[in-house]
C-alpha cells in the first residue's frame, strides 16, 4: 500500500516527496526515486486515482505536434522561413506548408511573409532533438497585421486558464475590451484593438491568480462590465 | 589559543541570519536573492535558449553554464571588474554543485545559463551563490530532483564550526574553510572543497554539521519559493 | 522575438499614446535605495520602472595625472551583466557598456560635481582615486539615466576611508566626499517624427536616434551624447533639451 504525503492542490517545490509506495505512478512534473514520488518542478499537486502529477506554475514551453503557436519571421531562405516562437530553437516553415495556394520556388517569399511579420501557425512535427516544423494549412491559421497589435508573454502553463472552460474566459475578455485576442499554446498572446493595455492588465491578472477561484468576477470588476 | 567564543557571539553550530527572495530580476526566466549575514548573492537563470556557437550544442540534452562574479566594491579592496582565475574556478564548482540536481533531457541543443552576482561579501559567497542559483533554477521551471543547499564548515582555533564570517576566515592563528553543497533529500554532496587543515576524524563531524545546516537552509529556500507562487 | 513591431509603435504614437500608456515626455517611477553594499564607500540601487542598476563607489590612493598634479581622479566603469538582459553576453566590456560608463563619467566631470582639489593628499604624489562601478541588474530600457542617477546617489552617501600616509583603513570612515553639484542625465529618443522620454525596452529596440543630455542644478547643459543610426534636427534637439530640464528636476528631487 502507498501513502499520499502531500494532499491534492497543495503547492510543492522540487525535491518534495508527494507520495510513497509502488501503487502510484508518476506523470508530468513528478519522478520516481525508489519507492518515492518526488516533485521536480514548482507546481500544484494533482492526484488522479493512482496517477500523481503536477500542474507546473513555471517553466519553458514544450512544443507538441498540433499546438497552435504565435511566432515571428526572423529569416527567409530558399525553401521557406525561419520562425522565432519563443522556444530555444527557431522553427522552420517550409514552402509547401506555407499557404493553401501553390507558391512558386522562384517567387519573392517576402510577399507572403516578410521579416518581422507575426503569424498563428500549427506545429506539424517535432524531432527528437527539438527541431520544429510549422504549417499554415488549417483552420484559424493566419498572418497577423503587425501594425495593429502587440504580443504579451505569459507562462505557457497558464494558457488553459486564460482561455477558460470552453473558451469562456477569452470570450469574456474579448467582449469587455473589444479587442481581438489570440492565445498561442507557446504563451504568446496577440492583442489587437483600442484597449490593448486594459486587455494586457486583465491577462496578467489571470496569469498571477490562475489557481484561485472567483477569477471571472475579478476580471469583470477590473474591466468594469457585465 | 583556543577559540572558545565566537567573535559575533554565535554558537558553534549556529549560522548567521538568512533571508531569501524569489523573482528579483524581472526580465529573467528565474531569479533569486540569498543573504546570509552580510553576504548577499543575486542569481538569475536565462533559458533554455539557443546555444552559440553551434559546435557546443548537444543534440541529446541541454547544457548548463554558470557564471559567478563579485561586484568590484563588494569587498574592502576593490576587485578589478571582469573574470579572474578565482571567479572562473568558482563558476566551475558552482556548475558541478548544481548539475546533479537538474535534468536537461527536455532541452536538446539548448543552454541554460546561471548568473551569480555577489553584491556584498562577508565570506561564504560561493555557498550563498549556490543557494540563490538553486532557487532561481526552480523559479525558471527547470526540472530538478531536489533543491541544492550550500554552507561552509570551518575549523577555527581547533573548533569545528559552521558558516565562517570574514573575521573567522581571516583568523590570525589559522582557519580552515570547507564549503559543502548538498542535495538535502538524500544528503548527497555535490560540492566539497577544503582550504586548510582538518583532522581525518573531524571530517565526519563537519559533514554531519553541513547536513543539519542544509536542512535549515532548505526550509528558507522553500518558504521563499512558496511565497512567490502562493501570493499569485 | 520582438513583442511589438515598429509599425505598431508608430501607429500608437500617431494617436498621441505610448505603447505603455505614458505621455511622450513622461518618465517612469523612480526609486533610490541607498547603502546597498556595506564594503563600498558609497552605494545605491536605482529603479526606473523595471530598469534596475546598482552602483558602488570605492576609493584608493593613486598618483595624479601629470596635467593636474593637485587633483584627485575619477574612473567610471560599467558592466552590462548578462544577468540583466538576454541581449548582453559574457566577456570583455562591449562598446555599449563602455559608452554607458563614459557618458556617466562626462556628466560628473564636466559639471565639476566633485571638488577634485579636495581629493589631493600630497601634490604630485598622492591623490584619492574615486572608482565608480556600475552594474546593470535588469534592463527594461534607459540604463543610461538610471546609471547616472545611481552614481550620483552613491557619491552622495559615500564616506571617505582614512589614510595615514602609508595605508588606507577602510574600516575607519571620515567625512563625505566633496560633492558640490548634482548633475543628472535624461535620454530622449526619436521614433519616426516623435520624441520620447525615458524609453522602455520595446521602444528602445525600434529607436531611430537618441540623445542623452546632462543638466545641472542651475539648469545648464553640461554633457551630451547622440546615439542611434538616425539623425536629429535642431528642432528635435531643442525639444529634447526642454524635456531633459523638466525631467532632470524630477530626478534631482529624488537625490535630495
Amino acid at each position: 500500500m502507498g501513502n499520499i504525503l502531500i494532499e491534492n492542490k497543495k503547492l510543492v517545490v522540487p525535491g518534495e516527496v508527494i507520495a510513497e509506495g509502488m501503487d502510484f505512478l508518476p506523470a508530468v512534473g513528478v519522478m520516481r526515486d525508489g519507492d518515492k514520488l518526488v516533485a521536480n518542478k514548482i507546481g500544484l499537486v494533482n492526484i488522479d486515482n493512482r496517477l500523481v502529477k503536477l500542474i507546473p506554475l513555471s517553466g519553458a514551453y514544450n512544443p507538441k505536434v498540433g499546438d497552435n503557436v504565435i511566432g515571428q519571421v526572423v529569416n527567409i531562405g530558399f525553401n521557406g522561413w525561419a520562425i522565432d516562437f519563443g522556444f530555444s530553437n527557431n522553427a522552420q516553415l517550409p514552402l509547401r506548408d506555407a499557404s493553401r495556394d501553390f507558391i512558386d520556388r522562384n517567387a519573392d517569399l517576402s510577399q507572403y511573409y516578410d521579416f518581422g511579420d507575426y503569424m498563428i501557425a500549427k506545429i506539424s512535427s517535432v524531432s527528437k532533438s527539438n527541431l520544429v516544423d510549422l504549417t499554415m494549412k488549417g483552420p484559424g491559421l493566419m498572418k497577423l497585421n503587425k501594425a495593429n497589435g502587440k504580443i504579451v508573454d505569459i507562462a505557457s502553463s497558464k494558457v488553459p486558464r486564460v482561455i477558460g472552460k470552453q473558451g469562456s474566459m477569452i470570450s469574456l475578455l474579448k467582449r469587455l475590451t473589444d479587442c481581438k485576442i489570440f492565445v498561442g499554446q507557446n504563451g504568446k498572446v496577440w492583442i489587437e484593438g483600442e484597449n490593448v493595455n486594459k486587455a494586457i492588465e486583465a491577462i496578467k491578472l489571470i496569469e498571477r491568480k490562475s489557481h484561485l477561484s472567483g477569477l471571472t468576477e475579478e476580471i469583470e470588476k477590473l474591466l468594469g462590465g457585465k | 589559543m583556543v577559540y572558545s567564543k565566537r567573535n559575533d557571539g554565535r554558537k558553534f553550530e549556529e549560522m548567521r541570519k538568512m533571508e531569501a527572495k524569489v523573482g528579483v530580476v524581472k526580465s529573467a526566466d528565474g531569479s533569486a536573492m540569498f543573504k546570509i549575514g552580510d553576504t548577499i548573492a543575486i542569481a538569475a537563470v536565462r533559458g533554455p535558449r539557443d546555444l552559440h556557437p553551434k559546435f557546443m550544442q548537444n543534440p541529446q540534452k541541454g547544457i548548463l553554464r554558470c557564471n559567478y562574479n563579485m561586484m568590484s566594491f563588494s569587498v574592502d579592496e576593490r576587485i578589478r571588474p571582469g573574470p579572474s582565475r578565482r571567479s572562473r574556478e568558482i563558476s566551475l564548482v558552482t556548475r558541478n554543485a548544481l548539475l546533479p540536481a537538474v535534468n536537461l533531457d527536455e532541452f536538446p541543443n539548448a543552454v541554460v545559463d546561471v548568473f551569480v552576482e555577489i553584491q556584498q561579501a562577508d565570506a561564504g559567497t560561493r555557498c550563498a551563490g549556490i543557494c540563490a542559483a538553486s532557487m532561481a533554477l526552480a523559479d525558471a521551471g527547470i526540472p530538478m530532483k531536489d533543491l541544492i543547499c550550500a554552507i561552509s564548515i570551518g575549523r577555527v582555533g581547533g573548533k569545528v564550526l559552521v558558516d565562517l564570517d570574514k573575521f573567522e576566515e581571516d583568523y590570525e592563528e589559522g582557519s580552515t574553510d570547507m564549503p559543502v553543497a548538498m542535495l538535502p533529500r538524500k544528503a548527497e554532496v555535490s560540492l566539497l572543497q577544503l582550504d586548510g587543515e582538518i583532522k581525518p576524524e573531524e571530517i565526519d563531524k563537519a559533514l554531519e554539521l553541513a547536513k543539519k545546516s542544509c536542512q535549515e537552509i532548505l526550509e528558507i529556500q522553500k518558504k521563499a519559493l512558496k511565497e512567490k507562487y502562493q501570493n499569485e | 522575438m520582438n513583442n511589438v513591431s515598429k509599425e505598431y509603435l508608430v501607429n500608437s504614437l500617431s494617436k498621441g499614446k505610448r505603447e505603455d500608456g505614458r505621455k511622450l515626455d513622461e518618465i517612469r517611477k523612480v526609486q533610490i535605495e541607498n547603502n546597498v553594499s556595506k564594503n563600498a564607500e558609497g552605494s545605491a540601487r536605482v529603479k526606473l520602472g523595471d530598469t534596475e542598476v546598482i552602483v558602488g563607489v570605492k576609493m584608493e590612493i593613486g598618483t595624479p595625472y601629470p596635467d593636474n598634479l593637485d587633483e584627485g581622479t575619477i574612473i567610471v566603469s560599467a558592466e552590462m551583466l548578462p544577468l540583466s538582459s538576454p541581449n548582453f553576453e559574457s566577456g570583455p566590456p562591449s562598446e555599449e557598456s563602455i559608452e554607458l560608463a563614459r557618458v556617466v563619467d562626462r556628466a560628473i566631470r564636466e559639471s565639476d560635481a566633485l571638488d577634485l582639489k579636495k581629493l589631493c593628499v600630497e601634490k604630485g604624489e598622492k591623490v584619492w582615486m574615486v572608482l565608480i562601478d556600475i552594474y546593470t541588474i535588469n534592463d527594461a530600457g534607459n540604463l543610461q539615466d538610471a546609471a547616472t542617477l545611481a552614481a550620483l546617489a552613491a557619491l552622495k552617501n559615500a564616506k571617505m576611508p582614512s589614510f595615514d600616509g602609508e595605508k588606507v583603513d577602510y574600516k575607519k570612515k571620515k567625512g563625505s566626499l566633496p560633492l558640490v553639484e548634482l548633475p543628472v542625465e535624461c535620454t530622449s529618443i526619436k521614433i519616426k517624427d516623435k520624441i520620447l522620454s525615458d524609453v522602455s525596452a520595446d521602444e528602445y529596440k525600434h529607436l531611430d536616434a537618441r540623445l542623452t543630455i546632462a543638466t545641472t542644478e542651475k539648469g545648464e547643459v553640461c554633457a551630451m551624447q547622440k546615439g542611434g543610426e538616425g539623425t536629429l534636427t535642431a528642432e528635435d534637439i531643442k525639444e529634447m533639451v526642454k524635456a531633459s530640464l523638466k525631467n532632470g528636476k524630477i530626478l534631482r528631487k529624488e537625490l535630495k
